[in-house]
């Protein structure tokens, strides 16, 4: 048999089993059990608006906070852990490896519940739910700090010593040179660590939530209990898609745009 | 603090007993070297010489093991120093341009300007505009390094160190990263600038400039300065037989 033959053949074969596994899908698939749990228009209907103007709204918030705060921690660890004095890098290195190894539940939990017991004083802005929010700035920036110095890592030493020649002083290489550069290296790590913080979002709930304060999983979640019925998980699996998808499209422009100047 | 003055009755560099190790290794092994103001010195000699070192520390890129460095009357070793205001003195080109590369020509020489000089906007803008019409690229504000040749690229990397001012340039390699064709280019940039009476100390390969531009020439090898004199008498005659060696392989 020819080399051309023998690919085609191949080829072919995979196409006849992709064919028989949806066949068979389609076939075994009990649908009308299917569209009722799932698929429920009325039970959709219901969700309107809530589900977006609450539950979808608070994971976008959610993100929101968590990102700019674990960014902002995350950049100044970062810095500590590139800092000539010792005790900064020993402090910034065993916050990073304690909240990288951590689940992020486990600190939830913590902050919303263990924390407060401990410390009677400590009362966070939004509850149980800012306490929860502190947990996951708090996680991660143990990430993104991480990300932000291996960034930094990767701006050619050649830059430093063309700013500090010209007289600049370490901030301003720092600020004006090293991080615009970092942060073009690091976007795509920063998407990822941005969409696995909407989708921590959804562990918030262990902090115990006042029903305004619901995001989509627990919303979906009180709405599965309540009418008996899967539809409301869909729908909010949909939305995080709505959510997270045109981001991750409009980083990569981002990326490519950043293309030219580098 | 010791004030920095700018003294005219001095060498620009005078460097003395200079030691540098990279760990155990020590690559210069008691430097003797000066440039007088005005003075174009050519560095040459074999890679590992150390003569790229040597350019490093005078403005403390390396820091200098043991031995003084004097630029201008002031010892820049001395802890006291405000080196960021030494270095605004000191312009340096680099063999791998280090223009900063998510910024467009115009900033990347009014960067520095606003920031350790202090100067407004418009004021560093219009002598980043003079300093690039002077090395010939001058309608290139807009464009980013990567848009450039390695010799427009090169070119840019002066007009940025000269629109600092400087009181002298060094040039570490300049050429070494560009294609052939576009050596000339740089080269003329320099010559136009050692013409103008630039201080400048320059670390190369290209004998053809050191013989026409250079007023001196410093032959190192081993980590120390071997021989040194007028460009065309050692070119011509090296006197040591380490000169001999090497130019006899690069000439």
């Amino acid at each position: 048999m020819k080399p051309s033959t023998r690919r085609r053949l191949f080829r072919a074969v995979l196409y006849v089993i992709f064919l028989v596994a949806v066949a068979a899908l389609v076939i075994v698939a009990d649908w009308e059990t299917i569209a009722t749990n799932f698929l429920d228009l009325g039970v959709a209907a219901e969700q309107f608006p809530t589900i977006i103007t609450t539950a979808a709204k608070n994971v976008v918030i959610y993100t929101f906070i968590a990102f700019v705060g674990g960014l902002i921690l995350g950049l100044t660890l970062a810095l500590m852990k590139l800092s000539p004095v010792a005790p900064y890098r020993w402090v910034a290195t065993a916050y990073i490896e304690t909240f990288r190894g951590l689940p992020a539940l486990l600190v939830i939990f913590g902050f919303a519940y263990a924390v407060p017991i401990a410390f009677t004083e400590w009362n966070p802005p939004g509850g149980s739910t800012g306490a929860g929010l502190i947990a996951l700035i708090v996680v991660s920036a143990a990430y993104i700090a991480e990300t932000i110095r291996a960034g930094i890592e990767a701006v050619p030493k050649g830059q430093v010593e063309a700013a500090r020649s010209l007289g600049m002083r370490p901030s301003w290489t720092m600020i004006s040179v090293v991080l615009p550069q970092a942060f073009r290296i690091i976007t795509p790590p920063m998407t990822n660590e941005l969409v696995i913080i909407i989708k921590d979002t959804s562990l918030l709930f262990i902090a115990g939530m006042a029903l305004g304060d619901r995001e989509l999983t627990t919303f979906a979640r009180d709405a599965v209990s309540q009418h008996a019925n899967s539809t409301p998980l869909v729908m909010a699996a949909l939305l995080y898609l709505v959510i997270t998808l045109p981001l991750t499209r409009l980083v990569a422009r981002l990326e490519r745009h950043n293309q030219r100047s580098r | 603090m010791s004030e920095y003055i700018n003294r005219k009755d001095v060498p620009a560099i005078a460097v003395q007993d200079l030691h540098k190790y990279f760990g155990k290794n020590e690559v210069l092994k008691g430097i003797d070297f000066h440039v007088n103001q005005g003075e174009v010195v050519c560095v040459v000699g074999p890679s590992g010489s150390g003569k790229s070192t040597l350019l490093r520390c005078v403005n403390r890129l390396e820091e200098p093991t043991s031995g003084t460095i004097v630029v201008e009357g002031v010892d820049i070793t001395d802890r006291e120093i405000d080196l960021d205001r030494v270095r605004t003195k000191i312009g340096i080109v680099f063999q791998q341009f280090n223009l900063f590369p998510h910024l467009n020509v115009l900033k990347n020489l009014t960067l520095a300007q606003q920031r350790a000089k202090k100067r407004s906007k418009t004021e560093a803008a219009d002598i980043a505009r003079k300093n690039l019409a002077k090395v010939g690229l001058a309608g290139r504000e807009e464009s980013f390094p990567n848009q450039l040749s390695g010799g427009q690229q090169q070119r840019v990397a002066i007009a940025r160190a000269l629109s600092m001012d400087p009181d002298m340039m060094l040039f570490d390699e300049p050429t070494s990263a560009l294609d052939p064709e576009l050596v000339g280019d740089v080269l003329d940039v320099m010559r136009t600038l050692a013409n103008e009476g630039m201080t400048m100390m320059v670390v190369t390969h290209e004998m053809g400039f050191a013989r026409e531009v250079g007023d001196r020439l410093v032959f190192m090898d081993g980590g120390v300065v071997v021989e040194q004199g007028k460009p065309k008498e050692i070119l011509a005659a090296p006197q040591h037989e380490r000169t001999q060696g090497f130019l006899s392989k690069v000439l």
